[in-house]
């Protein structure tokens, strides 16, 4: 059994980090390539062939895929705080690349993110809730 | 304006995640990865209504989002839509019927100060 806990575990933190990365850059790359202002609904669809915006999508389509293969064994409220780390590597990214100003006060709620996110990730097991039936096809 | 993307952001988000959630816990444990098996393993999600509906919910939040980004500082964007992490919690708790112990609330309740302070 706790070969199988080492097993979902080493899994999950393999995909938390693809699921963590590709949201940060792919909301990098969409706010790069974002226009002033989308005035008509034509305007939305046009902006997505932006090579800077089609680079965000394409990460956004991984963070989608991989976040799907995470939540098939792991809870959503386990799922949700490991994830949000993505909010201080926004930050962080948004000061390097965008040269956006942290304040103090930021600092100190990065600092509660990453508490929130350690309590949650180092303690618990990431699956309690048990699916009620499996589907064949996913795997052997 | 982006009050009301915001709005629409959370609500769809909310319901999209979650819904994803439901879909792939009814799918159960994904554990191949070649790609043969990711294939059929998105054939069968493709027919999963949880997971339509996740995606459905999904794309109106990306438009939204997208209208936001437009006209607001990325700092400013992702910060804001963060309530769908209060919401999500709690829906995990009383529809997905996930044992949220006192550590993920204590976990949770952290990053919802740390997002307020890094947003506000």
């Amino acid at each position: 059994m706790s070969h199988e806990h080492a097993r979902l575990r080493v899994k999950t933190w393999i995909f938390a980090v693809v699921v963590v990365f590709s949201n940060v850059f792919g909301n990098l790359f969409l706010k790069r390539g974002m226009p002033p202002a989308l005035a008509t609904p034509l305007e939305y669809i046009t902006v997505l062939f932006h090579p800077w915006v089609a680079l965000g999508v394409l990460l956004l389509i991984v963070w989608l895929m991989s976040r799907m293969a995470l939540l098939s064994w792991a809870d959503l409220s386990y799922v949700l705080p490991v994830t949000s780390v993505g909010y201080v590597l926004v930050a962080v990214a948004g000061k390097v690349l965008l040269n956006e100003q942290i304040t103090v006060k930021r600092w100190t709620g990065i600092g509660l993110i990453v508490a929130g996110v350690a309590l949650v990730s180092g303690g618990s097991v990431p699956q309690t809730a048990h699916p009620k039936h499996k589907t064949a096809g996913a795997g052997p | 304006m982006r009050w009301l993307l915001i709005g629409i952001i959370v609500a769809a988000t909310t319901a999209g995640e979650v819904l994803q959630a439901a879909g792939m816990r009814r799918h159960g444990e994904i554990r191949d990865f070649r790609p043969g098996a990711i294939g059929r393993a998105l054939a069968v999600l493709a027919r999963n209504r949880f997971v339509i509906a996740a995606v459905a919910a999904m794309a109106v939040s990306f438009f939204a989002y997208l209208g936001l980004l437009a006209i607001a500082d990325l700092s400013f964007a992702v910060p804001a839509t963060a309530i769908t992490y209060v919401l999500e919690t709690v829906l995990a708790k009383y529809v997905l019927k996930e044992h949220v112990n006192w550590l993920r609330w204590a976990g949770a309740s952290l990053v919802i100060c740390g997002v307020a302070l890094v947003s506000l």
